[in-house]
């Protein structure tokens, strides 16, 4: 079942690369929606099938290189199903809002299907090697979306510095996974058996070192300070479905390993750095925040809050690490909250990065000064952009004053001053989304002045559609988030469990 | 003593139709002397056969009193290299269809696959020595094939290093001869470690100067670029491909058979030869133009890749299995590289691949599997290779190495994104005509040798679970 979730949209990419070029643009486009949709449906089959209190479901396990340690195994638990979910609804919302593309759609279309495999690859992947496998793929993927749509020379540069760093990252993080594959005997890559027979118990410093390979590697794709340089420039010059993709989706690739990987694996030394880890955490929250406060570009600005957003749950997974001051419910409840954060974060900004497509479609600019008074001109732009803001900043009602509360909660008994610290992000990023929603919203009204006749015109259904179904989610998991909790949760305390032990 | 010549039958259909090849070409009018290619062909073929019948029915054996040994790095060795040969000849078809001298390039590249697989095969040094001779002989004249003055400059540069360092190799073999009273590996892995130290240490590293010429690592490897960019691009292929198959198994052997137990450190220099060898090729590759000198480069690196796994041959038991994973899926990718380069004869340097993607989205494909898969992005058979080097290197205790390694694998992603940048481009002010193909047996190699890069890295427990027989003494 989760094989055909995860190939689908490789095979529909597949059946499109082999059918006449002749068909029309629209026609690769409604394909793409067709496939997204019916994946999303699988998921949701496999969704209501679930059930929470069970660990790994839906598992598949086939030998696939047993000489070298590797299988084909894969399988669904509390912490990737709504991952997987996640990717699924944000792809179908891609694809409806790139029915209006029209540059070399064909490509486009099979990347984005490619991609979308390759993510749902990775969330259900319980292989190390298949991990890195799909890790590796979805930076290849990306690499050519930024390269062949973004903006011009520039996007180049930023496809090439976006590889190089989290190339580096990649392998890094493929160190680590021989680390782990070495130390187990007999010498496996499975993540089920690594997980249960903890083999770098013990080992002291060469599980530090494995830790910091691994860390590393999923450090630069999260990204935290201060390796989240590659961040702004892929972002700004990316195509805005290709930002919505990356921030959405290939940002969680970084953190899910936090807590797939590097926490339920090398318990003894995520417990042991875990200060280091609380204090990354930490500085990426305050940085970020305070550096998307000095950005005029909005898109630079979206990205910056990434940092900020990701931080929050670097710290939670660093709190969870904390054993002193804490108990087992409070660390459950930072975890619960990190993997809330992931999708709520999915969710709003993909939505957030869709308006900034938006705006640069009109405009042709994402400087913030460039534009004034526009919810004259356009109110539902301006009232869809208003509410993703809002959602963003994390106020109540929405996913991500959920994920955020059960964070601080969860963490500010064991990692006191760090969390105290960290709280302060939140008015940071309050003020940075107010100031952006000032500048661009109200006031007099005025525009760039390349555009033609002065007038902006307003969402278009497509763009309506994409952005108002990610909030609406984003607003059903703040008003009623047990369905989702109830979920993340059993997982969550089995994953707290497995650090302490 | 065993004088079995069945175990032999790769070696012997080369050799058989080298010989025939050579009688019949002289007589083949010039439009039918592709009749020597088919001939050709089917010997690599019957020789890939008979490896697979001696594989699978467990016949492996020393011959000729010990100074062959038919066992599994000589078996896996033997797969690679003819596949790699058939892959040569196919690409090779349209160069030289036609040619006054068609039949002696067949013979010679027979000649020069037969001294590879001996390499291989190799149990003494006297028989390594011969081997060596015959697998680069053939090869002086093969790079100058085309008579033409960069061909000549890179046969002399080729000829000469060749010769230095085969001196310098046979050097080698005496002195280990004398302090061993020894050239069978059996017979010297018992007498080595009482010998003088001194001479032990000065005869291995004359003997290795060869190898290392041969597989095209530092420091014996200036003649690389040249001879990479002055011969046809087929002969390039060859050169950067079979000599290294041969080149690397022979060291292992060597080091593995005959110096196990030797105070002598090779493990560290060998570390040490690969980390300069991969960090300097590299360096060179990153700012070439022309897209020959940058996949020579590119082998250069690749070499020092696998000398990882040669150097943890008694350190670790992933080593073999690395090194052979590793060679397959080199061989096949690189291959796969040329053929491309093959295919588009006008195109010589980095810029005139611009906006190929548009043209030619098949061969764009190709390049895109090779050259990311010389990365090591999976899955590609290179990826597999590297994750089995990469665990063998740490496995036999030089992490640093491994993590060196991983720094220059980022390093190599620089240049070949700048080969793989332009063909995406959309570009109207180069001429179509750099970009014209030469025909289908090329572009049929750069599909074969992609596809199986990709089934190498999908499929590779198949040459895995080959590749971790015991070698015999």
């Amino acid at each position: 079942m989760l094989s055909i979730v995860t190939f689908l949209p490789l095979l529909v990419c597949g059946v499109l690369l082999l059918s006449p070029r002749t068909l029309h643009d629209r026609a690769y486009v409604w394909t793409w929606i067709t496939a997204a949709a019916a994946d999303l449906a699988l998921v949701v089959v496999v969704w209501a099938g679930f059930d929470a209190g069970g660990g790994i479901q839906y598992e598949q396990r086939v030998r696939w290189m047993p000489s070298a340690g590797v299988g084909y195994h894969v399988g669904v638990d509390g912490l990737s199903l709504p991952l997987v979910a996640l990717t699924c609804l944000l792809f179908l919302a891609v694809a409806v809002y790139s029915l209006r593309e029209r540059r070399h759609v064909r490509p486009y279309v099979c990347l984005f299907l490619f991609l979308q495999t390759v993510s749902l690859g990775l969330f259900v992947a319980l292989d190390l090697i298949l991990f890195f496998v799909f890790f590796d793929l979805s930076i290849v993927g990306m690499f050519f979306v930024i390269a062949g749509w973004g903006h011009g020379e520039r996007a180049r540069a930023a496809a090439l510095k976006f590889f190089l760093y989290t190339f580096v990252g990649s392998l890094a993080l493929l160190l680590g996974f021989i680390g782990l594959y070495l130390a187990a005997d007999p010498h496996t890559f499975d993540i089920v058996d690594l997980i249960r027979t903890d083999p770098l118990s013990g080992y002291g410093l060469y599980a530090g070192l494995v830790l910091l390979a691994i860390g590393l590697g999923l450090a630069v794709k999260t990204p935290t300070v201060p390796f989240h340089t590659w961040l702004p420039p892929a972002h700004t010059e990316a195509p805005a479905a290709g930002s919505a993709i990356l921030a959405g989706i290939l940002l969680k690739m970084g953190t899910y390993g936090f807590v797939r990987i590097a926490m339920p694996m090398l318990p003894g030394s995520w417990r042991h750095y875990a200060l280091v880890i609380v204090i990354v955490g930490a500085v990426s929250v305050v940085y970020g925040a305070l550096v998307a406060l000095a950005q005029t570009d909005f898109k630079r600005m979206i990205a910056y809050t990434s940092v900020n957003h990701m931080g929050y749950v670097v710290l939670a997974v660093g709190a969870a690490g904390s054993l002193a001051g804490s108990d087992a419910q409070a660390r459950s409840l930072a975890v619960t909250g990190a993997v809330t954060q992931m999708v709520s974060h999915g969710l709003i900004t993909a939505a957030l990065f869709l308006l900034a497509g938006v705006l640069w479609e009109r405009g042709g600019t994402y400087e913030m000064d460039a534009y004034s008074g526009l919810a004259a001109h356009t109110p539902r732009f301006a009232a869809v952009t208003a509410v993703a803001a809002f959602a963003s900043l994390g106020i109540p009602g929405f996913s991500g004053f959920i994920a955020e509360f059960q964070i601080f909660t969860g963490s500010l008994a064991s990692r006191t001053v760090a969390t105290s610290i960290a709280l302060t992000g939140i008015v940071l990023t309050a003020a940075v989304f107010l100031t952006a929603l000032r500048r661009m919203f109200l006031g007099t009204p005025r525009l760039p002045q390349n555009l033609p006749t002065g007038a902006i015109a307003d969402l278009k259904a497509t763009e309506t559609v994409s952005t108002a179904a990610l909030l609406a989610v984003a607003l059903v998991i703040g008003v009623a988030p047990r369905w989702l909790l109830d979920v993340i949760e059993p997982a969550g305390r089995t994953l707290t469990g497995l650090v302490a032990r | 003593m065993n004088e079995n010549l069945t175990a032999l039958v790769p070696e012997l259909a080369l050799l058989g139709a080298a010989v025939i090849g050579l009688l019949t070409g002289s007589w083949l009018p010039r439009r039918r002397q592709w009749i020597v290619a088919a001939l050709a062909a089917t010997a690599c073929a019957a020789g890939l056969t008979a490896t697979a019948v001696t594989m699978s029915t467990g016949r492996e054996q020393t011959v000729f009193a010990d100074t062959f040994a038919v066992d599994t790095a000589t078996g896996v060795g033997r797969i690679v290299v003819l596949v790699a040969l058939l892959l040569i000849i196919t690409m090779s078809t349209e160069t030289v269809r036609g040619h006054p001298r068609e039949a002696e390039y067949w013979v010679l590249l027979l000649l020069t696959g037969a001294g590879t697989l001996a390499l291989m095969g190799a149990n003494g040094l006297l028989m390594l020595f011969a081997a060596y001779l015959l697998a680069s002989i053939p090869a002086y004249a093969l790079a100058a094939f085309a008579k033409d003055a960069p061909g000549t400059e890179a046969a002399l540069k080729y000829y000469l290093m060749g010769a230095l360092l085969g001196t310098t190799m046979l050097a080698g073999i005496a002195l280990l001869y004398g302090a061993g009273h020894a050239t069978q590996y059996r017979e010297l892995a018992d007498s080595l470690p009482d010998a003088p130290y001194g001479i032990v240490a000065v005869g291995l590293v004359g003997v290795l100067a060869g190898l290392l010429f041969k597989a095209g690592a530092v420091p014996a490897h200036f003649w690389v670029p040249d001879v990479t960019d002055g011969a046809p691009t087929p002969v390039a292929a060859y050169v950067t491909t079979l000599p290294k198959i041969g080149a690397l198994i022979a060291v292992y052997r060597l080091l593995h058979q005959a110096l196990p137990d030797t105070d002598l450190d090779w493990p560290l220099l060998l570390a040490i030869i690969a980390a300069a060898t991969m960090t300097l090729g590299n360096l060179a590759a990153f700012f070439q133009t022309s897209v020959k000198r940058l996949l020579a480069y590119s082998t250069i690196s690749q070499v020092g890749y696998l000398l990882m796994s040669v150097s943890v041959a008694t350190r670790s038991d992933l080593a073999q299995r690395s090194l052979l994973l590793y060679l397959a899926a080199y061989a096949v990718t690189n291959l796969g590289a040329f053929a491309v380069v093959t295919e588009l004869p006008g195109a010589r340097t980095l810029t005139d691949y611009r906006g190929l993607a548009r043209r030619r989205p098949g061969l764009t494909t190709v390049l895109v599997i090779c050259l990311l898969g010389l990365v090591g992005t999976p899955p590609t058979g290179v990826f597999l290779g590297k994750l089995e080097v990469f665990s063998a290197t740490v496995d036999g205790g030089y992490t640093w190495l491994a993590a060196l390694a991983v720094a220059n694998t980022v390093a190599s992603l620089f240049y070949y994104l700048r080969w793989l940048g332009p063909l995406f481009l959309t570009s109207d002010a180069i001429h179509s005509q750099t970009q014209t193909v030469q025909g289908r047996w090329s572009a049929a190699t750069a599909y074969t040798a992609a596809a199986l890069s990709l089934a190498l890295g999908v499929a590779g427990e198949a040459v895995l679970s080959l590749a971790d027989g015991p070698l015999l003494r």
